[in-house]
């Protein structure tokens, strides 16, 4: 399908120089009455890095910027504004009647629109379910301990493909939920297949991400500080505004980062629970460079997605600028 | 009595996380193959789960490519963390830069990215793109355990064992070593999760030839599920289960991550 597919063999020399180089620059060292730099350790690191990492990207953004003919072209980004760019190119060219069949079409703006919308009511929900849970797990009054922290990571450890394929056994119609309505003389529901579907297995698959990092802030803070604002005639819903939900700011805004991210570009919980009929950016992208075969747009996709969790990352550091907040990896 | 509501609470999340691995457990000693009528205790889907050809394969892909991914991470990450950490400021910021670009990365990009590398280089995706894919997304992570403990090391102590006459390789393993093993265990046992969960890079990075458990899943989910995957999850939620103990005994006994 493309033309310009493989390595020029000027990028093997180049690759076969710089291996040579680090090589010789090596041995060098060694020979050195010194001894090797310490620094010189991430030096295999830092070539893997270069090859599997950063001439990847380099890769993406080629493929963004070109036709399949290599030729430098902005058509891709044209094409996510407007996904019948290339047809509605040809209607043009063929005069004014043909001006009517222009339409613009809106899959790939309506996706990217559908899935921050989805992933920003996943985060809302994550947020309003996990914080109270963060709060209650380090209430120390309550005498929990580290077991039910325990608890709360276990679920996550097990394969999220998997805990997405369980809901499906709870869900579909002749699931669990619609047997225990149908014993209960209910009406079955339709429960797959829909926005709300989806939005359960994201909440479900990203819930321990916003709740461990709110526990990780809410933990290191010092108690002394709540006694001291009871004792100075707070309130407790005062002593909560003024002094712990400040305080937790870092954890919430890692939380906020770890679910929503994740969400945006998540492609299997649609496929498994939206049934196709539900199309997330994940999806799309997964979409154009597999079932099309279309390298071109689908860089350019991934390259806007690349930017937009870029900027909003920035965004969100600004807001923790000391990164106190990544509690948990 | 007091604290009933906050713990009733705690409690219903836990049964909204629970539920439906307890539901998908449960299904695995069904004897019908129904997934919603109850008929009977049984082991019948484990005994076919072990003779499932294509499932036996997957494991063993996930496992083997676990395995060397978890400890090829591991040297790689240990020694470009003593590397950095020896750099000076600026390189040290460019080289830390490059270590947490993958991890913000969303994984489908990854997966993409490293999928056109493969195909730009005429390299036919596989087992061995899947672990290069592996290793790849792992190290950083290794990095970011084995670093708190260098930082937290005494920074002159391998200049004295080289002042000392040892040879650098000496140093390393006899000096820093020792000082930073929890955390290269920890970064270890991280990669070796981390890569055993992954789908959506394998996904990209492998051909339907070379399946591993999350992809494999991920096709016959889309068909309808047996219950021996049912078996299959049972059997790995449980080995996670006793390989999370062993990491928490250790992380309460050393710091946390």
């Amino acid at each position: 399908m493309n033309q310009n597919l493989y390595l020029p063999p000027w990028v093997l020399w180049l690759f076969g120089v710089l291996f040579v180089g680090f090589v010789a620059y090596g041995i060098v060292s060694v020979r050195r009455s010194n001894g090797i730099k310490r620094s010189f350790f991430a030096s295999p690191y830092t070539v893997w890095m270069v090859l599997f990492t950063l001439l990847p990207c380099v890769l993406i953004a080629y493929y963004a910027f070109t036709d399949p003919t290599g030729a430098f072209t902005l058509d891709n980004f044209r094409n996510f504004w407007d996904s019948n760019y290339s047809v509605n190119k040809i209607y043009e060219q063929m005069g004014p009647d043909y001006a009517v069949l222009v339409q613009r079409g809106t899959v790939n703006i309506g996706t990217l629109v559908y899935s921050l919308w989805m992933a920003l009511l996943c985060t809302v929900i994550c947020l309003a379910i996990g914080y109270p849970t963060a709060y209650f797990m380090a209430d120390r009054q309550l005498k929990l301990g580290s077991t039910l922290v325990v608890l709360f990571v276990i679920p996550m450890w097990m394969n999220f493909l998997l805990r997405t394929v369980a809901w499906m056994t709870l869900l579909e119609d002749q699931g669990l939920i619609n047997t225990l309505l149908k014993a209960l003389g209910l009406p079955a529901a339709q429960l797959m297949y829909n926005n709300g579907a989806v939005l359960l297995g994201m909440v479900y698959n990203f819930l321990p991400f916003m709740i461990f990092p709110i526990y990780t802030a809410l933990t290191k803070m010092d108690n002394n500080l709540l006694e001291a604002a009871q004792d100075l005639g707070a309130n407790r819903l005062n002593t909560f505004w003024r002094v712990t939900a400040p305080l937790s700011v870092p954890g919430v805004i890692s939380g906020i980062t770890m679910v929503f991210m994740p969400s945006v570009t998540t492609f299997f919980i649609p496929r498994i629970l939206g049934g196709g009929n539900t199309m997330m950016f994940g999806d799309l992208i997964e979409n154009r460079f597999l079932t099309e075969g279309n390298w071109n747009v689908g860089s350019a996709l991934s390259l806007i997605m690349m930017v937009l969790i870029l900027i909003s990352l920035s965004i969100l550091r600004k807001a923790d600028p000391e990164g106190e907040g990544s509690g948990i990896v | 009595m007091k604290h009933i509501g906050k713990k009733a609470y705690l409690g219903l999340i836990l049964l909204f996380l629970y539920t439906p691995i307890v539901v998908l457990i449960m299904q695995s000693f069904n004897a019908g193959k129904s997934r919603a009528k109850w008929e009977g205790f049984s082991f019948r889907w484990y005994t076919a789960l072990f003779q499932d050809q294509a499932i036996m394969k997957a494991l063993y892909v996930t496992l083997t490519v676990a395995v060397i991914a978890a400890i090829a991470a591991t040297v790689l990450g240990t020694l470009a963390a003593i590397g950095i950490q020896a750099m000076r400021k600026r390189p040290q910021a460019v080289m830390m830069t490059m270590t947490n670009l993958p991890m913000t990365m969303p994984d489908i990009v990854t997966g993409i990215s490293l999928m056109i590398l493969f195909t730009f280089t005429k390299i036919e995706r596989g087992y061995m793109t899947m672990l290069l894919a592996h290793i790849t997304f792992n190290t950083p992570y290794v990095i970011l355990s084995v670093m708190p403990k260098l930082k937290q090391m005494n920074k002159f102590t391998y200049e004295a064992a080289l002042d000392l006459g040892a040879s650098p390789s000496y140093a390393l393993l006899h000096v820093i070593l020792p000082e930073i093993t929890p955390g290269v265990v920890t970064g270890c046992l991280l990669a070796f999760t981390l890569s055993l969960d992954d789908f959506v890079i394998s996904y990209f990075t492998t051909s339907p030839m070379v399946q591993n458990l999350s992809t494999l899943i991920y096709s016959k989910a889309r068909i309808g599920i047996e219950p021996t995957l049912n078996a299959l999850s049972a059997l790995m939620f449980l080995s996670l289960l006793i390989l999370l103990l062993i990491v928490n005994r250790r992380a309460g006994k050393t710091t946390r991550l």
